[in-house]
């Protein structure tokens, strides 16, 4: 698998090359939201807000009434955490195109429960206006910005940054409100985002020999989350359907697909793996996801459970976890 | 008396008495708002600020619908004329003085005299807090402390367009105990946005009582001038000394810390202290009392 260090550094310096009313805001966090380059590359257009996010919703907002159009990039837990009512009333409520590209989501970090984004997308979700994307590769931490640029209004990033894997073509960029069918089956259907989309990925060819069938949905639009591909993944799913996220099970994207199967009256079962309604801490990516069960053995375990049987998938089976160190180069901070 | 003086007095006076008759005529109102603040109101729009002739209809507009995707905005900014480089902006912080707002529309010419009779009822945008489809509101700024930092971000837009206008904002005392105050006058400084000038009811009072003395007096100015920007301390009656600190260059964002009297014109409601934040009369025998205090402010 290819892994690439910081896409989003040199795209992002080349995509607003052309575009003068791009202007990026952060709150202390230049280089830890891959931004500093950007920042020496661009300095009439580049805005250091210092620590002090409630102030920083208030100008983007200012400033994309004038027709700029603002790219707030900080941590995703200093966007919908601390300054919500002014993201809210100043943005979300005008319909403002103010770009949040928000990083560490879930348990990314090893900043533990100050640090890690577990319930935006419940609150995001929740916000009239908001459009929501979050990024699994590299591919779609590329072409996020196309797909963030062409809304009419606010857009959340969930984003990923330092090493990222590309899992998809460059040739298939994200679509707004458009899944990607991984693999097909017609014994369950698995929907994941962001990082928990390789960890799947991870268990398709062990499932497959065990004989499972295996519809798996990589979701990067969590909102508007309308694609007919949802719908008709769900319905094929004879033995039911498992979300995994990292997220909390409440308001993410188990609860999107939730509501898509009880509003279109699908008696299945639906199984949501993520973060049990619970905060977690400070520690590796690898040891989280195997603690809070969002890893592909907790998958596995998952799909077992609906389909009522071992799979005889072993974790030995699953291919290596990818080890991505905690100090590296491709990161500011060991954050 | 200059022609100015009696221009300006006259659309203070015009914002008291409207209001009152208004809360005579609905049992309740923001009255002490428009007692103190009457005349920075009438400094604003009679006097200091650059606007174009308004754009928007004498009638207001009935509310057509949150904005979002491909809903037409509508700003009740139009209000204030056309945005352009030359022009002056207006941005109104504590948005439960929109009826005060309304009365000042109204005394310029911009509103219709039978606009306030919307003001509150179900489907119209003369709503009780003002919202940025209300006239005269371009911001939504009802959850207080929010208009300073939106403003920010317009004059540092406007500054970096290179307009000439100006972007005002009217602020309450209490806005200041509001930690984004303070972040904003910090970033305002920082980035030297002389375009953006602020004026402050500083009328000592908020919803539950009395605004702290230490909060409001003196060491306002000096908070705000340690955090970099410039502030003077006026009397926010007498328009020669509005017209002075408000017009003042100073080479930084401005403010003006309007020392006001909340039962100004009306000092029968004094004895209500220090609850002044809502007028609503008790007994019939109190609301007789006020409407000769109106007989006595028309005659």
């Amino acid at each position: 698998m290819e892994i690439v260090k910081r896409p989003h550094v040199q795209n992002f310096i080349d995509w607003s090359a052309d575009k003068p009313e791009v202007v990026v805001l952060t709150a202390d966090l230049t280089n830890s939201s891959e931004v500093g380059k950007w920042r020496d590359t661009y300095p009439d257009r580049f805005f250091p807000m210092k620590m002090a996010e409630q102030n920083m919703m208030g100008f983007a907002a200012g400033m994309a009434r004038e027709g700029f159009h603002p790219w707030i990039h900080t941590f995703a837990v200093f966007i919908y955490r601390r300054p919500f009512d002014q993201m809210a009333m100043s943005i979300a409520y005008p319909n403002l195109p103010v770009r949040f590209v928000a990083f560490l989501p879930g348990i990314t970090t090893p900043g533990g429960v100050t640090h890690q984004a577990i319930e935006d997308l419940s609150v995001m979700r929740a916000t009239p206006n908001m459009t929501i994307v979050e990024t699994g590769d590299a591919t779609e931490v590329e072409s996020v910005l196309d797909v963030a640029h062409a809304v009419d209004g606010p857009v959340y990033i969930r984003m990923l940054r330092g090493e990222v894997p590309r899992l998809f073509p460059k040739d298939e960029p994200m679509r707004l409100d458009q899944v990607r069918v991984l693999s097909e089956g017609d014994d369950v259907t698995v929907f994941t985002a962001g990082i928990t989309t390789e960890e799947a990925m991870r268990a398709t060819a062990p499932l497959a020999a065990a004989g499972v069938g295996m519809t798996h949905i990589h979701v990067s639009t969590h909102k508007p989350f309308n694609d007919p591909l949802i719908l008709e993944s769900i319905r094929r799913a004879r033995h039911g359907v498992v979300t995994l996220e990292n997220h909390t099970i409440i308001g993410g994207l188990g609860s999107a697909v939730a509501e898509v199967m009880a509003e279109n009256a699908i008696g299945k079962r639906l199984i949501r793996l993520g973060l049990k309604d619970t905060y977690a801490h400070g520690a590796s990516r690898q040891y989280l996801m195997k603690e809070y069960g969002l890893d592909a053995p907790a998958l596995v375990r998952g799909i077992e459970e609906l389909l009522g049987r071992r799979t005889g998938v072993s974790e030995a089976d699953l291919e290596a976890v990818r080890i991505e160190a905690v100090h590296s180069l491709a990161k500011a901070e060991a954050l | 008396m200059s022609e100015w003086h009696e221009s300006v007095q006259s659309i203070a006076d015009g914002i008291r008495r409207r209001v009152l008759e208004h809360v005579l005529a609905n049992n309740g109102g923001y009255m002490s708002q428009a007692c103190s603040s009457a005349e920075m109101f009438a400094m604003l729009y009679g006097r200091v600020m650059r606007l174009g002739e308004s754009i928007a209809p004498l009638e207001p507009r009935r509310f057509h619908g949150v904005p979002g995707p491909g809903i037409p905005f509508m700003t009740g900014g139009d209000y204030n004329g056309p945005k352009g480089p030359e022009y002056d902006r207006f941005i109104f912080s504590p948005a439960h003085y929109a009826l005060v707002l309304y009365a000042t529309l109204i005394e310029v010419g911009r509103l219709a005299e039978s606009g306030l009779d919307h003001f509150n009822e179900d489907g119209s945008t003369v709503e009780m807090i003002g919202a940025e489809h209300s006239p005269g509101v371009e911001t939504t700024t009802g959850s207080l402390g929010q208009a300073l930092s939106q403003a920010g971000g317009i004059a540092l837009a406007r500054k970096l367009r290179g307009d000439t206008g100006k972007v005002w904002v009217m602020m309450s005392d209490g806005e200041f105990q509001e930690g984004q105050t303070w972040e904003a006058i910090e970033q305002i400084a920082r980035f030297e946005l002389d375009n953006l000038r602020v004026i402050v009811d500083a009328n000592g009072q908020q919803c539950d009582g009395c605004v702290d003395e230490v909060e409001t007096a003196d060491p306002l100015t000096n908070r705000i001038r340690a955090f970099g920007a410039s502030a003077i301390e006026s009397n926010g009656h007498e328009l020669d000394a509005l017209d002075e600190a408000m017009t003042m260059d100073t080479g930084k964002p401005h403010f003006v810390i309007a020392r006001t009297d909340p039962v100004r014109g009306l000092p029968l409601f004094g004895d209500r202290a220090p609850l002044l934040h809502y007028l609503r009369f008790t007994s019939p025998e109190e609301r007789d009392q006020y409407r000769a205090a109106y007989e006595e402010m028309v005659s």
